[in-house]
């Protein structure tokens, strides 16, 4: 190997030196205004867009779920008061026919208690009446017996027969 | 839709434009055939003792190394190059002139007369040239060292030629500059409602990549902003550049230690700016017994320096290799003296030129990784007075 040569090799001169850290600078001072901070700007923008349009689809479809999940919330509470008023309803059923039982078992039996009197009543006046009747008939007997010879005994008989058989019993 | 074609064909072209002009305004040349044959065969008595052996390690390290003109293809004085400019201060000053006036010289047999002061030009470095040539028509004080190879003694003029890695630099800069700013008008035209198409498709997940996973996860989320144009220039000059150097004819600009030098300088200054005071700490301070201090913060101190110079080597001994084993490769080619070793030899330059195309983006990414990691140790928060605090409550 040609120790030389392979010196040069690793020697820096000082053209390339000066060149290169110029060209450099320069690159990096151009590049960084006209290439570099555009580019990375819209990159970043554009990220920026993609994660605010995720974001935002995120939250569209949150929104959607607590939508959903009130629908059913209100779903389940009308559900709820359907049931309620069916159960109040059959209450209500019950209790007016209940009511409508008792009224009428009360009327029935007022009614009846009212028949009970009035029987009552009738049947006392008919055993006023009869006993008027009776009183009536005994008098009337009396009388005639009063009135027929009671000296024989086929008289009285003969008499008892006659009033009895004027006698109509009913 | 006629503006829309415009500047399609526009944004095509202006690439191929700069590429012509470049071409037009360099004119190339070719060194007149019957130019002083006797020196050719002195430079050839002065390179190789045995006429017929090709060095094939000289010439594997030629094509690694930097040169004053862009050689496209030929030898010696025959070769087809595209002249770029010499930049010399001398003792009068600025001297400016074509590297075609050294007529593809760099034996330091031609002399170059300019501004009162004469320049020759020696396996590509510019020495100020003797009065008088010496034995082989050289105008060099020429010393063997204890190898027996020979050194030219003259003085050097500081160079700032413009030479072919410093021509792919501000080429491949144009190239950044015009690529990138097309896709920011993109941005800016498109706005950031559509996904993105061409170039910017390509590219978009290369900038968000240096951007998240280099920056972000090994800065920090709340600090990693501020260097990310930093960050992303360095990858893209790099990648740019070690994708370039593949090509035979290009520089191999990420593979001269100049080039690496420079921008392993500028992560040392950054990373030292942006360190805090837990970063000096650990440095000075080292969380150890005062005992190990001697040993320890010397230690810490030279990981100042050996860390960017570690970025240096890698990137500069990554690109060299691979492209010294390509050329040797091939060279097998030309040091067996038969057509029979090529396919054996294309074969595995193939197969290391497709790793090549590999180590391109992974040293890129590797030389930004590391950037961005320097900078982000030099940021971290120092841990060590809590753990220490805990410790005392337990």
């Amino acid at each position: 190997m040609n120790l030389f040569i392979l010196g040069s090799l690793i020697t820096p001169g000082i053209g390339l030196i000066f060149w290169t850290s110029v060209v450099f600078l320069l690159l990096v001072g151009i590049l960084g205004k006209f290439a570099w901070k555009p580019i990375l700007n819209a990159i970043k923008t554009r990220e920026k867009n993609i994660s605010d349009a995720l974001a935002s689809a995120e939250s569209a479809l949150n929104d959607m779920r607590e939508l959903k999940s009130n629908n059913e919330k209100i779903l389940a509470q009308a559900r709820e008061e359907r049931d309620a008023l069916m159960k109040e309803a059959r209450e209500a059923k019950e209790s007016i026919i209940a009511e409508a039982k008792t009224k009428a078992t009360k009327e029935s039996e007022r009614i009846l208690a009212s028949a009970r009197e009035q029987i009552n009543n009738e049947k006392n006046a008919a055993i006023t009446d009869l006993k008027n009747q009776v009183a009536t008939l005994s008098i009337d007997i009396a009388e005639k017996i009063l009135k027929s010879d009671l000296s024989s005994d086929e008289k009285q008989k003969a008499l008892v027969n006659n009033l009895m058989k004027d006698v109509n019993l009913n | 839709m006629a503006s829309k074609i415009n500047t399609f064909t526009r944004n095509k072209i202006v690439p191929f434009l700069f590429f012509a002009l470049f071409l037009s305004f360099s004119n190339f040349i070719k060194a007149s055939d019957g130019h002083e044959p006797e020196n050719h065969d002195n430079h050839v008595a002065v390179d190789t003792t045995k006429k017929k052996k090709v060095d094939m390690a000289a010439i594997a390290i030629e094509h690694v190394l930097d040169s004053h003109s862009w050689h496209l293809w030929g030898d010696h004085h025959d070769a087809t190059v595209i002249p770029l400019p010499v930049i010399l201060k001398g003792n009068n000053g600025f001297s400016f002139f074509s590297s075609s006036k050294f007529e593809n010289d760099v034996h330091g047999t031609h002399v170059v007369e300019i501004n009162g002061e004469r320049f020759v030009n020696f396996e590509e470095d510019i020495y100020y040239a003797s009065e008088t040539p010496n034995a082989h028509g050289q105008y060099l004080e020429m010393h063997a060292d204890a190898k027996g190879k020979m050194h030219p003694t003259n003085a050097k003029p500081l160079d700032f030629s413009i030479t072919k890695c410093t021509a792919q630099l501000l080429l491949s800069a144009l190239v950044l500059i015009l690529l990138f700013t097309s896709i920011a008008r993109a941005y800016k035209k498109t706005g950031v409602t559509s996904a993105p198409k061409g170039k910017q498709s390509f590219l978009e997940p290369l900038i968000v990549f240096v951007r998240d996973e280099i920056a972000k996860s090994n800065i920090g989320p709340e600090k990693y902003e501020k260097y990310v144009p930093y960050l992303l220039t360095v990858f893209f000059l790099i990648l740019i550049n070690n994708i370039l150097g593949l090509i035979p004819i290009s520089a191999n600009l990420t593979g001269n230690i100049a080039f690496t030098f420079v921008l392993a300088v500028i992560t040392f200054i950054v990373t030292t700016i942006s360190a805090n005071k837990a970063y000096w700490g650990h440095i000075f301070l080292p969380p150890a017994p005062v005992a190990l201090y001697p040993i320890l913060i010397p230690l810490e101190f030279l990981g100042i320096f050996t860390k960017p110079f570690a970025l240096m080597i890698r990137l500069f001994a990554n690109m060299t290799a691979g492209h010294i084993i390509v050329i040797s490769l091939v060279g097998l080619i030309f040091a067996f003296e038969s057509y029979f070793i090529s396919p054996v030899a294309v074969g595995f330059a193939l197969f290391i030129d497709i790793l090549e195309c590999l180590v391109a983006l992974l040293q890129a990414y590797i030389f930004t990784l590391l950037t961005a990691l320097f900078i982000g140790s030099a940021m971290v928060e120092h841990h060590h007075e809590e753990h220490s605090e805990e410790a005392a409550h337990h």
